[in-house]
């Protein structure tokens, strides 16, 4: 299994799209299966550090289960099957020995609806670096928390109202907080599921302006819908339809000249 | 498409003229229930008494109190007012007209005050139920002497006494401080409320706790196949069960098997955690299902574990529910009397219970035993007893709605 693993991921390297930069995420012949359904076959994609990588494709496409994998979310399906070899620095991320807490306190995600905690825009944000014990004293949280705030482009609209619920922000806020929720905790690869979907323009413009200035800082991988929004904030574009991975390169490449006629397709919106 | 639109209209009118008849007629029962429990009940809250004149200047202080002869010392005050009446069995009729705990608490008031020994003074003592209610005007003196419980003559004493002026109308202190009494005018509700407090907080302290843990355990790690789904499907059939077999289980096992005593409020409480927890557990587990999965997959995506989604994220956000649950739970086993009567909580219970093992009884078997009783007077202490249920359980609901409103969560 594992030698296969090797051997798929050299073939891969030299079959194509590997850039100058270094890869921090790779993965090799994922497979993923919910109960008998399969979702995704055989998904060989690397994702660049400090880059945005964004996944795009039709709905159903198994773009956000392919999302899902890196940091294991998949796990607390109980159905789901995940098959083949993801590495985040060269570590295995499914060996027996990972413990998944540890992961997914290393990578940050965004959800497609903005989900804050039933709880302050404080203790929102302050919740992760509590929750790993980095933190202990009140002082480094405050400093900490108004730094992921600041980051997220949220501090100066709710310094006054940290001790206000997270859910009496507007969607865009909250949105943005749950941004600063996922960088309080120092992550170095941030997953985003369609994080502008249930936004306006102007929040998602602001969203948008925000993945930008994180991408040098932080690994981030974006599903979405909007091709604009992918053209626009990801260095990189993958394309999935129906499970598979069809193509994948610069984002530039993808949109003007792809090399597969079903990405073209899709792109130029004749398709999908 | 206009008539179409007048049909519709009509019908949603109809629908709410229907809603509203409904929620009137069960209004309407309600008062009705509560009217008629209130009228019946006026007679309990007040006794007649008579304030007699004591003469103890004939006992020393030296006399211990075992050999005073309260009993004598009544009875002759009580003579006194009707010098004419000498044989044996007009006296002892004569005496059975005021309460036979007369004597008694007389000596209670001379051990708790022995300075009024040596001295003359008026002691207030109470009538029995039916001279009671014959000052109340229960008994119809119309009726021929064979059927009713005063003939003629006590009829005339009870009035020539109240001609005295000695005779009063006062609040009854003992239906609401006194324990089970074989005497109407002397029994009272406070030793079956104590021990209904006692019963539902080991039930509380019991079911609460294993309730909540088992939803949790069931809702979020269990592993899901044949043996979790047939624990779900008999915890969902216990909650149907009929309290008595409860009642039977709990005899079988607790008092039959482990040898516990009979009549006390551990085992009642145990009894009845039986019966609440099915409740519980699915209260718990249906608020934990009610708090969205976004919530649960942000605190996992965060690196929380499954135990600190589980109590920083979905308990908070369902207690409400699982307090609301466990209450209804609760106020159900509080008005619950089959299975404590199978464990001998019926028993007559005199003493105010203390502690978890002294025997004692529940509000709701003190209203069936009352119920049961053929004095006229016990009629109007069980309604009275049924009022003071409901006010506890309209009490215990209200904690539902306000613990419910303080931690309630807004999305």
């Amino acid at each position: 299994m594992k030698l296969n693993g090797d051997l798929i991921m050299d073939e891969q390297k030299e079959q194509n799209n590997i850039r100058n930069k270094k890869s921090l995420i790779e993965c090799r012949g994922v497979d993923v299966f919910y109960g008998d359904k399969q979702a995704l076959f055989g998904i060989n994609l690397d994702i660049g550090e400090k880059e945005v990588t964004s996944l795009i494709g039709p709905s159903g496409c198994g773009k956000s289960t392919f999302l899902r994998c890196i940091n294991r979310m998949n796990d607390v399906i109980e159905i789901c099957k995940v098959e083949g070899n993801i590495k985040i620095d060269n570590e295995d991320i499914y060996h027996p020995d990972v413990d998944v807490v540890e992961l997914r306190s290393r990578i940050g995600m965004v959800f497609q609806k903005p989900n804050p905690f039933p709880k302050s825009v404080y203790d929102n944000v302050a919740y992760g670096p509590k929750l790993h014990g980095r933190i202990l004293h009140k002082d480094d949280l405050d400093a900490k928390v108004e730094k992921s705030l600041e980051r997220a482009g949220l501090w100066s609209e709710v310094k006054d109202r940290l001790g206000e619920p997270g859910t009496s922000l507007s969607g865009g806020q909250q949105q943005r907080l749950c941004i600063a929720r996922a960088i309080a905790i120092d992550p170095s690869i941030i997953l985003m599921d369609e994080p502008c979907s249930a936004l306006d323009p102007i929040a998602t413009a602001k969203i948008e302006e925000l993945i930008d200035e994180l991408k040098d800082n932080f690994t981030i991988t974006i599903v979405t819908h909007s091709m604009q929004q992918a053209a626009r904030v990801s260095q990189r574009t993958a394309f999935f339809h129906l499970g598979k991975l069809i193509e994948v390169g610069d984002t530039e490449k993808i949109f003007r000249s792809p090399d597969h006629e079903q990405t073209e397709a899709y792109v130029t919106g004749r398709y999908g | 498409m206009s008539k179409n639109l007048s049909i519709r209209h009509r019908a949603e009118k109809r629908f709410i003229a229907y809603g509203f008849i409904s929620l009137i007629l069960a209004a309407t029962m309600l008062a009705t229930i509560i009217g008629s429990m209130i009228y019946r009940s006026i007679p309990a809250y007040t006794n007649y008494s008579i304030d007699l004149e004591i003469n103890m200047t004939e006992i020393s202080a030296e006399d211990e109190f075992e050999d005073i002869n309260f009993r004598g010392i009544i009875r002759s005050s009580l003579f006194s007012f009707f010098p004419e009446v000498e044989s044996r069995s007009d006296k002892r009729k004569l005496f059975k007209l005021i309460s036979s705990s007369a004597s008694y608490t007389l000596r209670d008031f001379i051990i708790e005050n022995p300075s009024y020994i040596n001295k003359k003074f008026y002691f207030n003592v109470l009538f029995t139920d039916d001279s009671d209610l014959f000052y109340k005007g229960y008994v119809d003196t119309s009726l021929s002497e064979s059927e009713r419980r005063l003939d003629n003559q006590e009829v005339a004493w009870l009035n020539e006494l109240k001609n005295t002026g000695r005779v009063k109308n006062k609040i009854s202190k003992n239906l609401f401080l006194n324990g089970d009494s074989r005497e109407p005018e002397v029994a009272g509700f406070w030793g079956a409320t104590i021990g209904s407090l006692i019963t539902i907080s080991v039930t509380l302290l019991l079911s609460f706790p294993v309730g909540v843990l088992t939803a949790i355990y069931l809702e979020n790690f269990a592993v899901k196949n044949r043996i979790t789904d047939f624990i779900e499907v008999n915890i969902n059939n216990l909650a149907a069960v009929p309290s008595i077999i409860f009642g039977l289980l709990g005899l079988a096992v607790f008092i039959n098997f482990f040898g516990m005593p009979r009549s006390i409020p551990l085992v009642g409480g145990l009894v009845l955690s039986l019966m609440t927890l099915p409740t519980i557990i699915i209260a718990t587990r249906s608020s934990l299902q009610s708090v969205p999965p976004s919530i649960r997959e942000a605190a996992l995506a965060m690196g929380a574990s499954e135990m600190q989604v589980v109590f920083q994220h979905l308990l908070p956000s369902a207690l409400p529910g699982i307090f609301t649950g466990t209450i209804i739970g609760l106020a159900r086993a509080f008005g619950e009397s089959a299975p404590l009567l199978l464990i001998g909580m019926v028993a007559f219970i005199v003493d105010i219970p203390a502690t978890f093992t002294d025997p004692a009884t529940a509000l709701p078997v003190q209203i069936y035993i009352w119920a049961d009783s053929p004095e006229r007077a016990f009629v109007a202490k069980t309604s009275a007893a049924t009022l003071i249920l409901i006010g506890l359980l309209i009490l215990i609901n209200l904690a539902a709605v306000l613990l419910r409103k303080r931690y309630e969560v807004k999305w």
